[in-house]
């Protein structure tokens, strides 16, 4: 379990996390979505301790991270890929911290082989990819088999193997029991995962809902309409109280009424009909639609579906 | 690979101890982390080797260019220990790279992830790193002055560990360089840059003393003094000059500047971000 109360975090004069509350629960997957730069990494850093929120409170089963008695049995976080010293082998690296919490020599080497990362244990890490290290720093959030576990971004680096590898892994401890919160810019990533979202933009909570109420009601249904008469029948579906949009190519979006209903109301005009397709719009449409006034870099965001056809392969 | 038991499969890890983790885990750990870094061993082992070395080549040397005018005057102690003023900055920028080297590669956040008493790690960090750079600068120290000593053939004159003030200078002078990595250490907790921290510790070093020779004489010679330099030489070496302090006054000094700057980065952990 853990809670955030009015958690607030600034940077100077810039404001990255602002007055956040949330739950996590144990025994399902909490998606923690937002876009980049919306204040993810920097809340799951004021979970474990790393960064002190300037107000507010964060809790781990009811403690403060700096309170736990052996925090990695308690809790295990992957944060950022990368941060292994690049000189100290996988299996060297996980006993330094397995021996601050007293894990066993045994553990570590039992955590290598969930990960896969056996047959590399003794090299290190400055050669692994970013795959192999985002796998070394999941091994190493399962050292103290905790019941609370955070992963910032886990899929990023991998191969499409590597990602369900994640999926699995995560949909799995969620269903022992644990609390498991994974954070991802990707809705497409968190539909196939989360069974609950944590949506924030500019630092502040959006909505915290189970997944398939995000997907019934954001997903916003339209109609594309195609006619040698589509002047005519827009007017007859404006008169009708739909929204419509004349594209470039001469095709009609319109939002309202169905398919059914402007079919009928196209044999009453009557208008021909070259094309009635409904649509749906995309996940990654829904996600920028709730976040769209507060999206941090929009520079970054215009990259996002093309990262997500990638990771969708 | 296994995407099924993340559960131990033999043995409870849960199996703790009561209380919590606390100084003999870190310690452990500290342990393992220096130990695990091909570079730390590297550089540990250039000091013992370049350290002896260095005091051998300018023992020989002296030897070599004896002449009978030396002998008043002549350190044999001090002499046979050269190496160490090699060996400090060795240990020095050790002692910076094993806190820096945390924050740049980001291991610190793995550390403090288990286990978030910051300032007991840099105790645990300090107490590993002083233990393995007092034996490895004993080594040094003790290692330069026998086989200094049995360079030193007559017509030069030697001295025993027995002699006056032997035993003080070669003990003294491997305390005097495990000090200085201490001090490294606390410049580093601060400074948290490999490349700041590092310039900061040989400036403090070698460069400040160069810019206090400047100052009028009878002010430069009262700072002077107590400059972790000057309080090497006059632990390691005989003959200095009047404003000097006594060398295990100095080593106190040392140790002091030492523990103030680990207690300063101390309280700098938990003040900062990780």
């Amino acid at each position: 379990m853990i809670e955030a109360q009015g958690l607030t975090k600034h940077y100077g004069s810039k404001l990255a996390v602002d007055q956040l509350s949330f739950s996590v629960r144990p025994g399902v997957v909490t998606g923690f979505l937002g876009p980049n730069g919306a204040g993810k990494s920097t809340t799951m850093r004021m979970i474990v301790g790393l960064d002190a929120p300037n107000a507010g409170n964060v809790t781990v089963n009811g403690r403060h991270y700096h309170d736990l008695p052996w925090p990695l049995h308690e809790v295990g976080a992957l944060l950022e890929a990368k941060a292994i010293h690049p000189g100290r082998t996988a299996r060297a690296h996980l006993w330094m911290l397995a021996q601050a919490n007293h894990i066993t020599l045994k553990r570590v080497d039992e955590v290598l082989g969930i990960v896969g990362l056996s047959a590399v244990a003794g090299q290190r890490a400055g050669k692994f990819s970013l795959g192999m290290s985002q796998r070394l720093g999941i091994a190493a959030t399962l050292l103290g088999d905790p019941e609370v576990m955070l992963f910032d971004e886990p899929v990023n680096g991998l191969d499409p193997d590597g990602i369900r590898w994640v999926r699995n892994l995560l949909k799995g401890l969620a269903r022992e029991g644990r609390t498991v919160f994974v954070s991802s810019h990707l809705m497409s990533e968190m539909a196939l995962t989360a069974d609950e979202v944590v949506i924030i933009g500019k630092g502040r909570l959006i909505a915290q809902i189970p997944i398939d109420d995000l997907l019934a009601q954001s997903s916003q249904r339209y109609v594309r309409v195609r006619s040698p008469e589509i002047a005519k029948l827009k007017a007859a579906l404006e008169r009708e109280g739909a929204t419509t949009v004349l594209g470039e190519d001469g095709s009609l979006t319109v939002q309202g009424p169905d398919e059914v209903k402007i079919g009928e109301l196209a044999a009453s005009i009557p208008v021909v009909l070259h094309e009635l397709a409904p649509q749906s719009a995309s996940l990654e449409e829904a996600f920028m639609e709730l976040t769209g006034d507060a999206i941090e870099y929009h520079g970054e965001l215009t990259t996002g579906p093309v990262v997500s056809r990638e990771v969708l392969r | 690979m296994s995407t099924g038991t993340i559960r131990p499969s033999v043995g409870p890890v849960k199996a703790l101890p009561p209380g919590r983790y606390g100084l003999p885990e870190l310690l452990a750990s500290e342990w393992t982390k220096l130990r695990s870094l091909r570079s730390t061993m590297w550089t540990l082992g250039i000091t013992v080797v370049l350290g002896i070395g260095i005091s051998a080549i300018a023992t020989a040397e002296t030897r070599a260019h004896w002449s009978s005018s030396q002998i008043s005057g002549f350190d044999p102690t001090g002499t046979s220990l050269i190496g160490l003023f090699f060996g400090q900055l060795t240990i020095g920028v050790l002692g910076v790279l094993v806190m820096s080297g945390e924050y740049s590669s980001g291991t610190i956040r793995a550390t403090f992830s288990a286990a978030p008493r910051r300032p007991l790690v840099l105790l645990a960090k300090a107490l590993v790193f002083g233990v393995v750079s007092l034996v490895v600068a004993e080594v040094v120290a003790f290692a330069s002055f026998f086989l200094g000593q049995a360079l030193l053939s007559p017509p030069a004159i030697h001295a025993t560990i027995s002699s006056p003030g032997a035993l003080r200078a070669v003990a003294g002078g491997g305390l005097y360089l495990c000090l200085i990595g201490l001090f490294a250490l606390g410049i580093s907790t601060i400074v948290r840059h490999s490349v700041g921290a590092i310039s900061t510790f040989l400036g403090i070093l070698l460069l400040v003393p160069v810019v206090i020779r400047a100052l009028p004489s009878s002010l430069a010679n009262r700072i002077e003094m107590f400059m972790p330099d000057h309080i090497g030489a006059a632990v390691v070496t005989f003959h200095m000059g009047q404003e000097t302090l006594p060398p295990f006054v100095g080593l106190l000094v040392l140790f002091a500047y030492a523990a103030a700057l680990l207690t300063v980065g101390g309280v700098l952990l938990v003040r900062r971000d990780a």
